[in-house]
């Protein structure tokens, strides 16, 4: 069992204008775990970083640091080291005094500091960049030499406040890439923040899905995608279909008129859901094969797959992903697995929640 | 046609620089080799660097100069470091830039005033049972006057030089674990040093030549190139000599120009 190295109790943040950040955060990270704060911008994400690098005071609440309450400790002080959004490499320095200030001002020997600058520019693979200037390198450059900057003091935890948002499409995947190995190889936890469901999907051990100054969910990439406690997480995670249903019994759920087996259970009967089904999960057939009959609308080829959007009797937008093209105007069937469909109460709280699950999953 | 119209542009600057700009100092050089009964010489530059009086009041004047810029810059940087946080910056610089609209010869007057012999620095020492201080006409009401003239200039480019500075290099700073003074010396300070500059350039050159305030602060006691060069033309009538300083004093901004450029490199991509 790994250790708790930084872990928030009941934070709130309130502004002096009244607007609250944060409502009763409460969350440990792991060592040596890669945790991804992801939400909508204005969701109190980045809040809840800097009031971990000790850039904000939080109104009432503990943050703890390593099990020591770090709530009054000067940011210098704090072993941890943050990755900022717009880099902020000091422009009056170059690559190498950039990556040696946060040993310089520890004072530390010359010749170590040569050798850690050169290790961290080597975990970034930039070693032969040390005498540029900042404005000679790229952005994607740029950023490396940020994460350079913040490993080169070997903290403990690393914060990432959404590095890659100013790097395009191309070099952002392969920077996700990267950041997971730099952090497997480092060993360290890394709290990340983004608004990027890819992002946090593709790196992350645990993502906290946040949203108005409170975290709704918290799990695995996969179980956030497959088991979103409500509507919010549902469409902010990935595509979604969401449907208004009844939860009949359990395992059986009625919707546009119909009743399906599905593998929820824990409800009351008759109680009025919420039923989400990944576009992925939708397959196109013959209207008579079909569960359901929606009229195709639109189709947009997205390269590795067609996203079509079709409407059924009752006026239900439907969202499927499908390798294979359909006909505009056609009406199709559309199948899915009782496992593709996930149920969602209305106002459930997570550990409620959590509860249900487990109390009839194996 | 297009030619034509963008020269219609330039005609009004080009005239504006050849007559207010270019024509007057080529007419300080001109007549900087002219001595007073109008015979082309070069004894005017002769008489300067050879005659002691010329050369220690250059080196007054620049020592001079050279104490109201430092001066300057260690009470403006403080104060535009302490504005830039503040709520209302905007209104508390207005207040420091304010004193710039009054006349220099009505700040110089109330000066006057407060520094005399029965002036109220002088009542207020009294109050409080200190000695009463003869402060007009010395050296350091002249560097002190001098100082609070030209602080607005001062503070005003470092204060938009602190104002530009993103908070997330301070965080950063701090995040890497720089003390509070550290980042100061090490971030804030490298920065804003194109602020401090000009400002030096902006402080410098007219201070070398306060011939106003030397007279009615320093009392004539404090002789300066700018109190030689309205000898020359308004007394003596040597306008040959008068126009020497004048080279000189042009030449020596040229110099201060030249050692604070800093060469604008782009730095961000």
């Amino acid at each position: 069992m790994s250790k708790t190295i930084v872990e928030l109790k009941n934070v709130y943040k309130k502004y002096d204008d009244g607007f609250t950040a944060l409502k009763n955060i409460s969350f440990k990270l792991q060592e040596g775990e890669f945790y991804t704060l992801l939400g909508p911008s204005g969701c109190g994400k980045t809040t809840i970083l800097q009031s971990i690098a000790g850039f904000t005071e939080v109104t009432s609440g503990q943050v703890l640091f390593d099990g020591k309450k770090i709530n009054d400790i000067p940011a210098n002080k704090r072993q941890l080291n943050t990755v900022f959004q717009d880099y902020a490499l000091f422009p009056n320095m170059n690559v190498f005094d950039n990556v040696a200030f946060g040993l310089v001002v520890h004072n530390t020997k010359k010749e170590e500091i040569q050798t850690r600058v050169h290790d961290a520019l080597k975990m970034v693979q930039l070693e032969q960049y040390a005498n540029r200037e900042i404005g000679e390198l790229s952005g994607g450059q740029q950023q490396r030499i940020a994460i350079a900057r913040a490993i080169v003091n070997r903290p403990k935890v690393l914060l990432l406040d959404e590095p890659l948002s100013a790097l395009d499409a191309k070099l952002r995947k392969d920077m996700q890439y990267e950041l997971r190995e730099l952090q497997q190889d480092l060993g360290i936890t890394f709290l990340f923040v983004t608004h990027d469901q890819e992002e946090a999907l593709a790196m992350s051990d645990q993502i906290f899905v946040m949203n108005k100054g409170e975290i709704l969910q918290k799990g695995s990439p996969v179980d956030i995608y497959d088991e979103p406690i409500n509507h919010f997480v549902a469409d902010f995670i990935g595509e979604s279909n969401i449907i208004q249903g009844k939860m009949v019994e359990d395992y059986q759920v009625a919707f546009l008129g119909h009743q399906f087996e599905c593998s929820d259970a824990g409800m009351r009967p008759n109680e009025p859901v919420e039923v989400v089904i990944r576009p992925e999960d939708l397959v196109i057939t013959t209207p008579e094969k079909g569960k359901l009959q929606v009229k195709v609308d639109t189709q947009l080829f997205r390269g590795d797959y067609y996203e079509i959007l079709a409407y059924d009797k009752a006026g239900n937008e439907w969202l499927i992903h499908s390798t294979n093209a359909s006909t505009d105007d056609a009406i199709v069937g559309l199948t899915f697995s009782p496992d593709d469909m996930h149920i969602m109460r209305y106002n459930e709280t997570e550990a409620k929640f959590n509860h249900r699950l487990e109390s009839y999953e194996d | 046609m297009k030619k034509n119209f963008r020269g219609l542009f330039f005609t009004p600057y080009v005239l504006w620089l050849a007559m207010f700009v270019i024509a007057p100092v080529a007419l300080i050089f001109y007549y900087s080799f002219f001595d007073i009964h109008h015979n082309f010489t070069l004894s005017n530059y002769q008489e300067f660097f050879t005659s002691g009086t010329y050369l220690t009041m250059t080196a007054n004047s620049v020592l001079y100069a050279f104490l109201i810029t430092l001066f300057a810059i260690l009470i403006s940087y403080p104060m535009a470091l302490v504005i830039s946080k503040l709520k209302h910056r905007d209104l508390w610089i207005l207040l420091v830039i304010l004193p710039t609209w009054i006349n220099l010869l009505l700040k110089a007057y109330a000066f006057i005033g407060l520094l005399s012999h029965d002036g109220l620095v002088n009542q207020l020492f009294q109050f409080f049972g200190l000695p009463i201080q003869h402060m007009l006409f010395t050296d350091s009401s002249f560097i002190l006057v001098a100082a609070y003239i030209q602080i607005p200039f001062m503070i005003l480019p470092i204060y938009n030089s602190l104002t530009d500075i993103s908070g997330s290099y301070i965080r950063a700073s701090r995040d890497l674990g720089a003390t509070k003074w550290q980042t100061l010396t090490k971030v804030i300070i490298p920065m804003t040093m194109p602020g401090i500059k000009s400002g030096i350039q902006i402080v410098f050159i007219p201070s070398l030549s306060l011939f106003m305030l030397s007279r009615l602060i320093g009392g004539n006691k404090v002789i300066t190139l700018g109190t030689a060069v309205e000898e020359h033309f308004l007394t003596t009538m040597n306008w040959g000599m008068g126009s020497t300083i004048g080279v000189v004093l042009i030449i020596s901004m040229v110099i201060v120009m030249l050692l604070t450029n800093t060469k604008r490199k782009r730095r961000r991509a």
